[in-house]
């Protein structure tokens, strides 16, 4: 049977030549990059150039690259860090309606501690009216965050027109990028944002490293106290393979951004045409302002968990949103504030393309959905489970 | 015998082979292809995590399900002491540690002073152990947390962990034990030791860099930490974000290959530390040892050589890679706060070298070093001054000394 991976949308697989130029750092090379001795200064060296080739993918200096351990950390990092550090100019927060759970709940975490949080409501593809953000701006706002592109839906924000309100009203502006960097081209000056995250494993890097950019001259509190590492500002011995993985990753990515680009939204194109063009399908998320090899669908009458269980058992692998959601089988507060009905939020499923890919995977995966779907209707899955009867394999 | 000799395991340690091999798999075969089994990718990493989980546990004698993932020892020193002062506020606004904790200790209680909390460092007397009267003395009822290191990572002196556990149940107080220098060569046992809260690092014990973990004990008491990274989920809630499931399945190796040859190999560091001891205070004289002669683990060695600067015997010794102090504090040259916690003065802190062995360590190149560092301290005091007013009998506490 052949299998199609397509939850590329919560992490890829790691690029052999990324593997390959981390597997001496995770063996034998043992120094700690704080130490004066030739391992330990040949592990620094490694975290420079890893650094340099990250900074490059970003158009950023050297120093404006912040290692952590994932994105959820970056993110809580930029959230709490540069509001402690900025406490004086406000104790107000802007951030959109869509975001990943880690900046939903690093917000509530400074609600709790007395900021307001103005959440932006979106539209119904998914994206945020910059009107809107003018018109929460107040005099205390202090940091908005707007993530660049979403995971679970694919739509793309329009980030570089809403930081430069921020920088025109003196506010700082930071971006999750997770999902949109290392796939579509991102240069931290065109964009104008202050600070901005982004994580190895959304671009063919290894698990356990992510950064966080942060423009020079932006003051944040230290996040993890310590050793004094990432220039006082992030503690702890770095993860040294997984940071190397990182820089690789970062430079394929760049140099080979359009052609996966091209290939990826060929595809896509023709798996959402196809998918779309099957009754009760609709498309969530902006038809064109949307992640390149990235597909979410509803499916009326059917419940995603089944569909997902079902196709899995074809060989073909996809996401049920984002996630870290996908254990809790909540209701997506992504197509919530889209305005989906719950109903049709049910049957979605993601469906999110890599760069091994081939024509014949659609092909495959365009034949099988149908005939699932039409399984599931059937049987009348959809109803079961509203009856309270869970669907396990 | 390779050179560079590496004698600086505390700072980081060589992945076993063993633990890679465990690893690889989960770079890429596990996920890339995760489309080889019949379910969601996510639950076979699930089983493995819990595995790693297990083993964790059974190495410090905890429940699995109070071991939480972190991305280090620091992250896990942090969370720990942030954790704690967040959710306990109101019970109390003052701390106790000790005067020789890690960096990341130090360094977020510093933080939780400046928001209003009162932190009474205790001192330590001149090996390194914890004075537990003056412990005593300093719990009040307004105390929550008491922070104390299992080893010393720069001496490698152990405090007496089960009686600072003891004492602090007594007090209804909380304790967190870093055990990141000790984990692997000592036996820990949270429940005999009483102790609530404590660090690990995979990377310290042959394990790979970028994971840690936290015990959080379950029951008697049970406690509550405020996360630092939120997310609405993970890791019962204390610890959010993606698991790195490569380095913890190794960290979970880390932990099975350490606790089955703890006994063999503790005896064997043990034998090649003491040699190392011996020949120094045999062929130099005035060498110092710092730290407990024997309440110590068996893979540290830290000594002073009066009259040489710490920075020149680094660079004499130059193919064998040792520390001059704590790993994260060796590019401020400012000298070690442990050394001048156990009352060394500046100058002598300033002399030490910190040798610290590991599993990789042979009797070959214990041998070579003997010789190459007591060459290089001979050949540095030839040229020392004041190495010779001291030969000379001179006491250069009474020597007032003049700019010119």
């Amino acid at each position: 049977m052949r299998q199609v991976y397509l939850d590329h949308a919560s992490r890829t697989p790691l690029l052999p030549e990324v593997r390959q130029a981390m597997e001496p750092y995770l063996s034998f090379e043992a120094g700690n990059p704080s130490s004066l001795h030739r391992f330990g200064r040949k592990s620094a060296q490694a975290l420079d150039e890893a650094r340099e080739k990250v900074a490059f993918l970003l158009g950023a200096g050297r120093e404006e690259v912040i290692f952590t351990s994932c994105g959820t950390e970056a993110n809580n990092f930029a959230i709490k860090g540069i509001a402690a550090a900025n406490e004086k100019r406000g104790k107000h927060l802007i951030i959109s309606s869509v975001e990943h759970f880690s900046v939903l709940y690093a917000a509530r975490r400074l609600e709790r501690q007395g900021y307001r949080v103005t959440r932006l409501p979106v539209d119904r593809f998914g994206g945020v009216d910059p009107k809107k953000l003018i018109e929460a701006i107040a005099a205390d706002t202090v940091l908005i965050s707007v993530m660049h592109a979403n995971g679970e839906v694919g739509t793309i924000q329009s980030i570089r027109e809403m930081a430069h309100i921020a920088r025109e009203h003196g506010i700082l502006f930071h971006t999750d990028a997770v999902s949109a960097c290392g796939t579509i081209p991102i240069d931290v000056d065109e964009l104008a944002v202050d600070a901005l995250t982004l994580a190895a494993d959304q671009f063919y890097g290894p698990v356990g490293a992510a950064a966080l950019y942060l423009r020079k001259g932006t003051k944040i509190l230290p996040f993890l106290d310590g050793g004094g590492q990432e220039e006082g500002r992030r503690s702890g011995t770095e993860n040294l393979p997984a940071i190397v993985g990182m820089g690789k990753a970062a430079e394929i990515a760049r140099s080979k951004m359009e052609e996966r680009i091209g290939h990826l939204s060929t595809l896509r194109d023709r798996l959402m045409e196809g998918l779309l063009s099957g009754e009760g399908v609709t498309l969530n998320g902006h038809p064109t302002q949307r992640l390149p090899g990235h597909v979410s669908v509803s499916v009326s009458d059917v419940e995603g968990e089944a569909l997902l269980l079902s196709l899995d058992m074809n060989g073909i692998f996809v996401g049920s949103g984002s996630a870290c959601n996908s254990k809790a089988m909540k209701n997506s507060h992504v197509l919530q504030a889209m305005g989906i009905p719950e109903r049709v939020a049910r049957g979605t499923v993601v469906l999110s393309l890599g760069i091994d890919h081939q024509e014949e995977d659609i092909t495959y995966v365009l034949e099988v959905f149908p005939e699932v779907v039409a399984r599931l209707r059937k049987l009348g899955t959809h109803n079961t489970v509203q009856q309270g009867v869970r669907v396990t394999k | 015998m390779k050179i560079p000799i590496y004698l600086d395991n505390m700072s980081t340690t060589r992945v076993d082979p063993r633990v890679v091999e465990e690893m690889l798999p989960y770079f890429s075969e596990e996920y890339g292809n995760a489309a080889s089994r019949n379910h969601p990718y996510g639950w076979k990493a699930e089983q493995k995590v819990d595995e790693a989980r297990a083993r964790i546990a059974k190495l410090i004698n905890a429940d699995p399900k109070e071991v939480i993932f972190t991305s280090g020892g620091t992250e896990s020193c942090n969370l720990a002491i942030k954790g704690v002062c967040e959710i306990y506020r109101e019970k109390g606004d003052h701390l106790i540690v000790g005067s020789t904790e890690h960096r990341a200790v130090m360094d977020a209680t510093r933080r939780l002073e400046r928001s209003g909390f009162r932190v009474t460092t205790l001192p330590v007397d001149g090996k390194g152990i914890a004075d537990l009267e003056a412990l005593k003395k300093e719990i009040t009822d307004k105390t929550i947390l008491i922070s104390l290191m299992f080893a010393n990572h720069e001496i490698g002196t152990l405090h007496p962990v089960a009686e600072i556990g003891k004492l602090a149940k007594e007090k209804g107080v909380l304790f967190f034990c870093d055990a990141a220098a000790a984990q692997g060569y000592v036996p820990i046992d949270v429940e005999a030791m009483g102790i609530d809260i404590l660090a690990l690092s995979a990377h310290k014990i042959y394990g790979p860099k970028g994971t840690g973990a936290l015990y959080v004990r379950k029951k008697n008491p049970r406690v509550r930490l405020a996360p630092i990274i939120d997310g609405g989920g993970a890791e019962r809630g204390m610890r959010s974000g993606t698991l790195n499931v490569p380095a913890i399945v190794g960290f979970g190796k880390a932990c099975e290959l350490v606790l089955s040859e703890m006994e063999r190999e503790g005896e064997r560091l043990w034998k090649l530390n003491e040699k190392l001891r011996k020949d120094f205070e045999a062929s130099l004289d005035y060498v110092h040892l710092n730290g407990h002669p024997t309440q110590r683990v068996p893979n540290i060695l830290n000594m002073s050589f009066e009259y040489v600067e710490g920075e020149s015997i680094l660079m004499g010794i130059h193919d064998i890679a040792v520390s001059s102090g704590s790993a994260c504090t060796t590019a401020t040259l400012e000298p070690s706060y442990v050394l001048i916690a156990l009352g060394l003065g500046v100058e002598l802190a300033h002399t030490s070298i910190r040798f610290s062995l590991g599993r990789f360590n042979t009797e070959e190149e214990v041998d070579f070093t003997i010789k190459r560092v007591v060459e290089t301290i001979t050949r540095l005091r030839e040229m020392s001054p004041l190495y010779e007013m001291a030969k000379e009998g001179i006491d250069l506490k009474g020597v007032s000394w003049k700019k010119v």
